[in-house]
């Protein structure tokens, strides 16, 4: 048991190392905007999970407090992330009102497009 | 079970996130961003993160779904064209890997209750929520009570956003064509759609209110329930048509709500300082202390309600408004 619990916490890290690795590589090597903004969440996401990951206990319930338990999971992280889940999905609109606003100006959305249009190197 | 549940749900995200970075149709690229949101507020579910679980599937799921493929409408895109390996991309990617995966080597192992991040505040989180403020649910209490000063930051920055969007996306009163009536969503025509949205409407909103007044004792609050009330209105926009969503939700009333909101947070703040306490010690509202903190934290609550959910419904209709 002990074995397994070690196997799925290294597990929990690399998933969660992955997924940013994930977000940071489209971010820098696709052009296409609104693809960028995907790689961006999911770079956000893997943040999420690097915060809650670690306010997992083994055998404690969800912070909700009740007289049958009484190891609870640590409840800050929660509330810094469930703040931070709407918080990002108002920023991502931001980001996507500007994607809508260069694509009205330049009639693009592939970045390598719009430094030619620019005379840019 | 539940070790084997984590497995396949972390494998998941992994497959996932390989099939978006692989995907070259950008409609595609949403809908998975859409399972992939559903698969992570399943992990946080199995990390005991309920509230937050609660607020991604409504948010990662619905909302931000929405508004991409909104902004793919807008722009016209459907795919985008191959390129060559990007090596710096790849390089930079491993190289940023490789340190994560390092520092990872020194963390505490998953799920250890001796972990130094359970020594410090949290205890004092957990025994205060019963004793001092009276709230069963403890995200609750730490969110709108012991760190009510931070959560009002965040509405703020959402608030900043709403109107950030508004103004990039909103045309002048001058240039903007008065509403058509002849629009047609593309959706209207089909009937189940039609009826099913007419039957569930009252179900979300009687939900989002169940989920805003029963943030004390289970998962909920204000931002989840303003998401779960703003979808209500984005489904009936889809759906019946722009013309009945602005008659329900007006966007003057939407764009009211994204200040007025912030106003009742700070102003809840305002308030306890004029009757002697600091700014938002919930203690001097009432006579009684929970009583006082009870209150307190149903008025700041609802001030998120207000800005997170006029701002939904604003930023739906600046991207829908935007392309006609």
């Amino acid at each position: 048991m002990d074995l397994i619990n070690a196997a799925l916490s290294k597990y929990v890290y690399v998933v969660t190392i992955f997924l940013m690795v994930a977000g940071l590589f489209v971010v820098v090597a696709r052009a296409n905007m609104i693809k960028k903004l995907v790689g961006l969440s999911i770079f956000q996401s893997s943040v999420y999970l690097l915060y809650l990951g670690p306010a997992k206990i083994f055998g404690a319930t969800a912070p909700i407090l009740d007289s049958d338990y009484t190891a609870y999971s640590n409840p800050l992280p929660h509330a810094l992330i469930l703040t931070a889940i709407v918080v990002g999905v108002g920023t991502m609109a931001l980001g996507l009102a500007l994607v809508v606003r260069i694509h009205e100006a330049y009639g693009t959305i592939e970045e390598d497009e719009i430094f030619e249009e620019d005379g840019e190197e | 079970m539940e070790l084997l549940i984590s497995f396949a749900l972390f494998t998941l995200l992994g497959v996932v996130t390989v099939a978006i970075v692989s995907q070259r149709n950008l409609v595609a690229v949403v809908i998975l961003g859409s399972i992939y949101s559903f698969l992570i507020a399943s992990v946080m579910v199995v990390l005991d993160a309920v509230d937050v679980a609660l607020t991604e599937a409504s948010v990662g799921a619905g909302i931000s779904t929405v508004l991409l493929l909104a902004g793919l409408k807008l722009t016209r895109t459907r795919d985008y064209r191959g390129q060559d390996p990007n090596v710096v991309g790849a390089l930079l990617a491993i190289a940023v890997g490789g340190a994560l995966v390092w520092g990872s080597l020194v963390l505490p192992p998953f799920g250890a209750p001796d972990a130094p991040i359970h020594q410090h505040v949290a205890p004092r989180y957990i025994e205060g929520a019963g004793t001092e403020i009276g709230v069963p649910n403890i995200v609750t209490a730490v969110l709108a009570d012991y760190r009510g000063f931070d959560t009002l930051g965040e509405t703020t920055v959402v608030f900043v956003a709403g109107m950030a969007v508004l103004l990039l996306l909103r045309r002048s009163s001058l240039q903007s064509a008065p509403p058509s009536d002849d629009e047609q969503p593309a959706m209207s025509g089909d009937l189940v759609l039609r009826v099913g949205t007419k039957l569930i409407l009252p179900f979300i909103l009687l939900f989002a209110l169940y989920v805003q007044f029963h943030g004390d004792y289970g998962p909920g609050g204000g931002f989840q329930a303003g998401v779960i009330a703003a979808s209500a209105v984005i489904l009936l926009g889809l759906t019946l048509g722009l013309r009945r969503a602005r008659r329900i939700a007006p966007p003057a009333l939407a764009h009211a709500m994204i200040p007025l909101g912030v106003l009742i947070f700070a102003g809840t703040g305002v308030a306890t300082m004029l009757l002697g306490g600091d700014f938002l010690e919930y203690a001097v509202l009432a006579h009684e202390a929970k009583e006082g903190h009870h209150l307190g934290i149903m008025l700041v609550e609802a001030g998120v309600l207000v800005t997170v959910s006029g701002t939904m419904i604003s930023l739906f209709y600046a991207f829908v408004e935007r392309g006609r």
